[in-house]
């Protein structure tokens, strides 16, 4: 996954995040902790979600819900996970 | 003995090929950053082992990369290019209105004299500049703000700005060249901008001889002549002797003057090459044969430069920034085709031969020189 070479990090990340979990607040702490991934995952100016990479959590697609939408309790506790994945397409 | 580095980009990853001066053996190193498009990687000419990779990928947008060890290692660097104020629109493709954005980095040029500043040069066309090593880039919006903006128009591969040559006699004056807009000069160090289009004709827009939308495709000179550029057009060469205040044709007897790259001879300033391709539409060279073309008198007479290269079923582009030449004696000069060969020759093109025939077409091919 070039986002993980990008960054050297691990497939999975735990991170602590400030206040409400949310995709934007998950996606700073992210960022935070891996600054190189700035702009890789969204716009460094209107903030979208890149169009190929979509994110999915407890089986569904959270890629269209609103930014500050509060995550699935289960992301929140830790039992699932909050994927980041790149769209299988182009060559 | 001095040796040579070549810094290929190409779309699927960097690869650095190394020989000593003899040009006969190569080692390959890469591919670097696999899978991601590398527009363009360049060395410092202050610092040859400080270099700087253009990094993009249509998933994850745009990386810039910087190697301190001669493209050992590499460290992610600011990616971050904010156009300044509101961007405005350009044309687009059917002449409507087009808001500017920021899509990748096309070329990087590291300064003459400092490691740490290096200007960049991006789709939607603008130029940014570094003074910290890639750390943070600043647009220089004089270019932008010309006033001639909304007429530029994207060429087939975007509306990109691609050729960025600093005059080495003149610190403040920067020749820049942005398909489908023209050449520009500044000379006072990137604030203020002087489209420098004047002789220049083309077909395909309404006014051929407008003062923008000329699709100029690269601009070479030689160090010791900066006020000699020469240019390869989307058709035509030309030739300018006054900096890009007027320009002339120098096609001469070219099979054909359409292509994408041009180069100048690192001792002989009036020895120029071109790849001469079919047409706009084709991409590929005349008859299948793919040749060099060289003028030893600055442009009109060319000779055919053939050895060593396919001269049947060959259907392959070498792409703008895809040319390059070593300092060494004699000249060596360098290039990459879409069908990922790079070729050298380390006689001035006389003869050549294939340093490696199976990589990803081929974007970018930078020398270094190296002590």
């Amino acid at each position: 996954m070039p986002l993980r070479t990008i960054a050297q990090a691990p497939s999975e990340v735990l991170l602590e995040v400030q206040g409400q979990p949310t995709q934007r607040t998950v996606l700073d702490a992210l960022e935070a902790r891996y600054p190189m991934l700035r702009g890789t995952i969204r716009d460094h100016v209107t903030q979208k979600r890149r169009p190929f990479l979509r994110f999915y959590a407890a089986e569904q697609d959270l890629s269209f819900e609103p930014l500050d939408a509060p995550l699935p309790d289960a992301v929140v506790s830790g039992a699932e996970p909050f994927f980041i994945i790149g769209a299988i397409a182009g060559g | 003995m001095s040796s040579v580095r070549v810094l290929v980009g190409t779309r699927k990853g960097a690869f650095v090929l190394t020989s000593d001066g003899k040009r006969e053996k190569w080692q390959v190193d890469g591919p670097h950053f696999a899978g991601w498009e590398l527009y363009h990687l360049k060395g410092s000419p202050a610092d040859p082992n400080r270099l700087y990779a253009s990094q993009s990928s249509g998933w994850f947008g745009q990386m810039i990369q910087r190697s301190n060890d001669g493209g050992k290692t590499w460290e992610p660097v600011d990616n971050k290019f904010t156009y300044d104020g509101i961007p405005g629109t350009h044309q687009w493709y059917d002449g409507t209105p087009h808001p500017w954005e920021f899509k990748r980095v096309w070329h990087l040029e590291p300064s003459l004299t400092d490691p740490d500043t290096v200007y960049a040069g991006v789709e939607d066309a603008a130029i940014f500049r570094t003074a910290d090593g890639g750390k943070s880039w600043h647009e220089l919006s004089g270019l932008r703000g010309h006033g001639s903006g909304p007429k530029w128009a994207p060429g087939a591969g975007g509306m990109c700005l691609h050729t960025i040559i600093q005059d080495p006699s003149n610190p403040s004056r920067i020749f820049i060249a942005i398909s489908a807009a023209g050449a520009f000069r500044t000379d006072d160090g990137g604030k203020t901008w002087l489209p420098i289009n004047q002789g220049l004709r083309s077909e395909h827009i309404p006014d051929p001889t407008a003062e923008v939308g000329h699709c100029v495709h690269r601009i070479a000179l030689h160090r010791s002549r900066p006020s000699v550029l020469f240019m390869q057009k989307h058709w035509d060469v030309m030739r300018s002797d006054n900096a890009g205040d007027q320009w002339h044709e120098v096609s001469g007897n070219l099979p054909t003057d359409f292509g994408f790259v041009i180069d100048v001879h690192a001792h002989e300033p009036e020895t120029i090459y071109v790849v001469p391709i079919k047409s706009d539409s084709e991409h590929y060279p005349p008859d299948g044969k793919l040749r060099v073309f060289r003028s030893r008198t600055g442009g009109n007479e060319w000779e055919a430069l053939s050895k060593g290269l396919p001269q049947k079923d060959c259907y392959v582009n070498v792409l703008r920034d895809a040319m390059a030449v070593d300092s060494l004696d004699k000249c060596g000069v360098y290039f990459g085709t879409t069908g990922g060969q790079v070729y050298a020759s380390a006689d001035a093109g006389d003869t050549w031969n294939a340093i490696v025939r199976d990589l990803p077409a081929v974007l970018s091919v930078e020398v270094q020189t190296l002590p």
